[in-house]
Formats: structure tokens, C-alpha cells, sequence
């Protein structure tokens, strides 16, 4: 996605999307609903800015990859690359979500970890989804129906650690960041394991 | 067995392979129907421990909990065949993992109608939120979309490959779900959040002798139906072929 058009436009939907629900909601006080709401919004964002990264690209390009490095090079880059666009995104969402609705959390080391984690582990789990998703025939519906549920542990653990960053609980649970982290390693090694299956066309 | 005796040697040596064959092929089959059969007499008429809320209900333990036994083995059977058909690409085995998805999702959905009526009798209501109830949820959200992705592919090669991608990353991400699950929220569910589990003293030796035969008999049973609809997609494959 070496396009300014298309970065354009996700940073457009963050900043619109949070506007569209700034106007609907006004202020949040409570936490639970300004929580739930940052990560809908950042994660049907992440769906629309990761989606592309194989569902845009051309086929002459793919076997123009698939000559020259190996699957692994390919995935690992392009969830590398994709951690890095989300963090960015997720960081820009985060200013942009405070400025207009407000902002409750009180540990924001911990909220900014948490979003740091939360990233790569959408980008690597939506890249493979991505991959698999460009293989049919009605790949953005698909994108959606099969990366909701398995995003879903995932968002659960995201939306926890969240919680206690916002409430500002005096230790961290590092439990909750030990699962995130383990999380994380999964999907990176199943999709570094597997996405040979998909390359080959 | 009469007509063995009148019959020459040769046919008699012909019969008895495909005899013994038979008695070894379907002895659990046999096994399956007796367990299920023991399972329902006894699962009905056998006394159980009277407890404040459950009172008969109890009862669907022997039904409602074997099911979702029979679901994990039999996905567990289908990522099996899944990473089966990634290392021989072999046709076959995308037939026996997506069939078993398939029969996994029946006994699932059946878990899911039996642990609704009981929940309605227990708990007051046919869905409560509940982590145990979210798992099962997203188990057939998964499998629906397992389904709903291999609908979208036509090339049957491709279809199979790109399918076995799909449920052996979703099955991963399930069980580290089902893992992590039981430390996010309490359940409702025996043997959680404070809950008494039935090990404690609800699953006496009385509900034991049935239990343990209930859970055997589910399974064998969700294996028949499984080989059965495996060999009824090997058929139409060969009518396609052929015609």
C-alpha cells in the first residue's frame, strides 16, 4: 500500500468516524462505553486499512514477489510494515478520540502499551486474513466474516487491559499482558507457517 | 449359516474374510448403539442426587454435556485432516476435514439447543451472558465462516488448500480462546467462579455409571454419522466424475 490516496483515506475514516460518533454520543462519562467504543471504532478502521495490503495488490506484482523472495519474507514484511501503519493509526485515533469525546484514562503508559500490542496483533491476524480473503471471490465481505471471530479473544484481552488503564489501578495485571504478548507470538508463527499454502497459486 | 455348509470350500473361504472383516469394522458401531441405549434407559430412570435448583433436570447432563465432548474431538478430527491435506495435498482428506466440520457443527448445535432448555429451567432464560455460552458462540461463528469461505472458492484444489489455512488458524485461535476464557469472567457454569463443579459431590458414582458410557456412546455416535457423511460425499464425487 505504497499509495498516499489510500493512507489518506484510512486516517480520513479514523477522523470522520470519531467526529460522526462525537456528534452522536457528545461527551462519554462512563468508562466502560468510552472503551468499547475506541476499540470498535479502531477496529473496523484496522479491518479497512489491512484489508488492502492483499486484497490491492495486482496479480503481475505477486508473482513479480513470488519470483524473487520466499512466503516468509513476503508475510513477515508485510505484518512488520502493517504493525507500524496501525500504530500510527491506533496513536492518531487515540488524539483524535480525546480532543473530541474526552479523555478518561488515567495510566497511559499502560493504555499506550496496550494500544502498541493491540496493533501488531490486529495487523499480523488481519494480514493473514487478508491473504486468505484475496484467494475468493467476495473478498471484502469475507474479510469481515472471518476475521470477527477470531479476532474476538484477541479484542476481549485489549478491551481488559484497557479497562485497567483507564480506571488506573495502582498494580498492572501482568498476566493480561503475558496472554497479549503470547497472543501475538501465535498468530505470527501460524501465519509464518502457513502462509506458504496460500502464496502458491 | 446354514447355506456354509452346503456351499464348497472355496466360497466358504471367500465369505469368511469379509465376515471377520465385518465384526471388526462394526463392533463400535454396535458398542455406540448399546452405550446410547443404556445412556437413555438409565439416563431417565436411574435415581439421581437431589439438588435445590437442578431437581430433574440434572438429568441432561447425560445429554447436554457429552455433545460438546463429541464437538472437540470431532474438529479436532477435522484440523487433523486439515494439516493432513497441507503436508500430501491429498484431495481426500479436505473431504474428510470439511465433513467433519460439518458433523462437528450438528452436535454443536444440538449442545446448544439442550444447554438452552436447561438454561431456561435453571438460570430463567433460554441465553444468559455467559463466557461458556460466548465460546460456544464464537465456535459456530467460526465454523459458519469455515463454510461460508469454502462456498466462495471454485477451484477445487485451491478450495481445499486455501480452506485448511483457514481452520487450522481459526482452531488455534478458539482453543487459546477457550484458555484464556475461563480467567476473563465467571461462569454460570458448574466447577466455575465459586460454582460447585459435579466432581464435588452432584456427579456421585450413582450419575457416574451413566455419565462416563453417555460420553463414549456420544462420541462413537458423532464418529458414525461423520464416516457416514464422508462416504456419502465420496459417492456423489464418483457420480460426478463418472457422469
Amino acid at each position: 500500500m505504497r499509495n498516499k490516496y489510500s493512507l489518506g483515506g484510512i486516517l480520513l475514516y479514523v477522523v470522520s468516524t470519531v467526529f460522526v460518533s462525537y456528534l452522536s454520543f457528545k461527551k462519554i462519562v462512563s468508562p466502560s462505553t468510552w472503551n468499547a467504543l475506541f476499540w470498535i471504532i479502531l477496529l473496523f478502521a484496522s479491518i479497512n486499512a489491512i484489508a488492502k495490503s492483499f486484497l490491492s495488490e495486482t496479480r503481475g506484482k505477486l508473482l513479480y514477489l513470488y519470483t524473487i523472495v520466499s512466503p516468509e519474507a513476503v508475510i513477515l514484511s508485510k505484518i512488520i510494515y502493517n504493525s507500524l501503519l496501525l500504530s500510527i493509526l491506533s496513536a492518531l485515533c487515540l488524539l483524535v478520540y480525546s480532543v473530541f469525546v474526552g479523555s478518561l484514562v488515567q495510566d497511559f503508559p499502560l493504555f499506550l502499551l496496550t494500544l502498541f500490542l493491540g496493533s501488531c496483533g490486529f495487523s499480523s491476524l488481519l494480514t493473514m486474513v487478508s491473504a486468505i480473503a484475496s484467494k475468493t471471490s467476495n473478498n471484502f465481505t469475507l474479510m469481515a466474516i472471518l476475521s470477527f471471530p477470531i479476532m474476538i479473544p484477541l479484542l476481549m484481552v485489549l478491551i481488559k487491559l484497557s479497562k485497567n488503564a483507564i480506571d488506573g489501578l495502582e498494580h498492572w495485571d501482568l498476566n493480561f499482558l503475558l496472554i497479549l504478548v503470547f497472543i501475538n507470538t501465535i498468530i505470527v508463527a501460524l501465519s509464518y507457517l502457513l502462509f506458504r499454502y496460500l502464496w502458491r497459486d | 449359516m446354514n447355506s456354509n455348509k452346503i456351499l464348497p470350500v472355496e466360497n466358504e473361504r471367500q465369505l469368511s474374510p469379509s465376515e471377520k472383516k465385518g465384526l471388526a469394522t462394526y463392533w463400535w458401531k454396535i458398542l455406540s448403539i448399546v452405550l446410547l441405549l443404556f445412556t437413555i434407559i438409565a439416563g431417565f430412570l436411574f435415581p439421581v442426587p437431589a439438588q435445590p435448583i437442578l431437581h430433574e433436570t440434572i438429568r441432561n447432563l447425560y445429554f447436554h454435556v457429552p455433545m460438546w465432548f463429541s464437538m472437540m474431538t470431532i474438529l479436532f478430527v477435522s484440523v487433523w485432516h486439515s494439516i493432513k491435506h497441507l503436508s500430501q495435498s491429498n484431495i481426500e482428506s479436505d473431504i474428510v476435514a470439511s465433513q467433519a466440520a460439518h458433523t462437528g457443527m450438528l452436535v454443536g448445535f444440538l449442545g446448544l439447543i439442550t444447554g438452552s432448555l436447561w438454561a431456561r429451567y435453571t438460570w430463567g432464560a433460554w441465553w444468559v451472558a455467559d463466557t461458556k455460552l460466548n465460546g460456544a458462540a464464537i465456535t459456530m461463528l467460526i465454523y459458519l465462516a469455515y463454510f461460508v469461505l469454502r462456498g466462495s472458492i471454485d477451484e477445487e484444489q485451491k478450495r481445499a488448500r486455501i480452506a485448511a489455512v483457514y481452520n487450522i488458524f481459526a482452531f488455534v485461535m478458539l482453543i487459546v480462546f477457550l484458555l484464556i476464557l475461563p480467567r476473563m469472567n465467571d461462569s454460570l457454569h458448574p466447577g466455575n467462579g465459586g460454582n460447585p463443579g459435579f466432581n464435588k459431590y452432584d456427579l456421585d458414582s450413582t450419575m457416574r455409571v451413566v455419565f462416563y458410557p453417555a460420553v463414549a456412546g456420544w462420541i462413537l455416535l458423532t464418529v458414525w454419522i461423520f464416516t457416514l457423511r464422508v462416504r456419502l460425499e465420496k459417492l456423489k464425487r464418483k457420480i460426478l466424475f463418472n457422469d
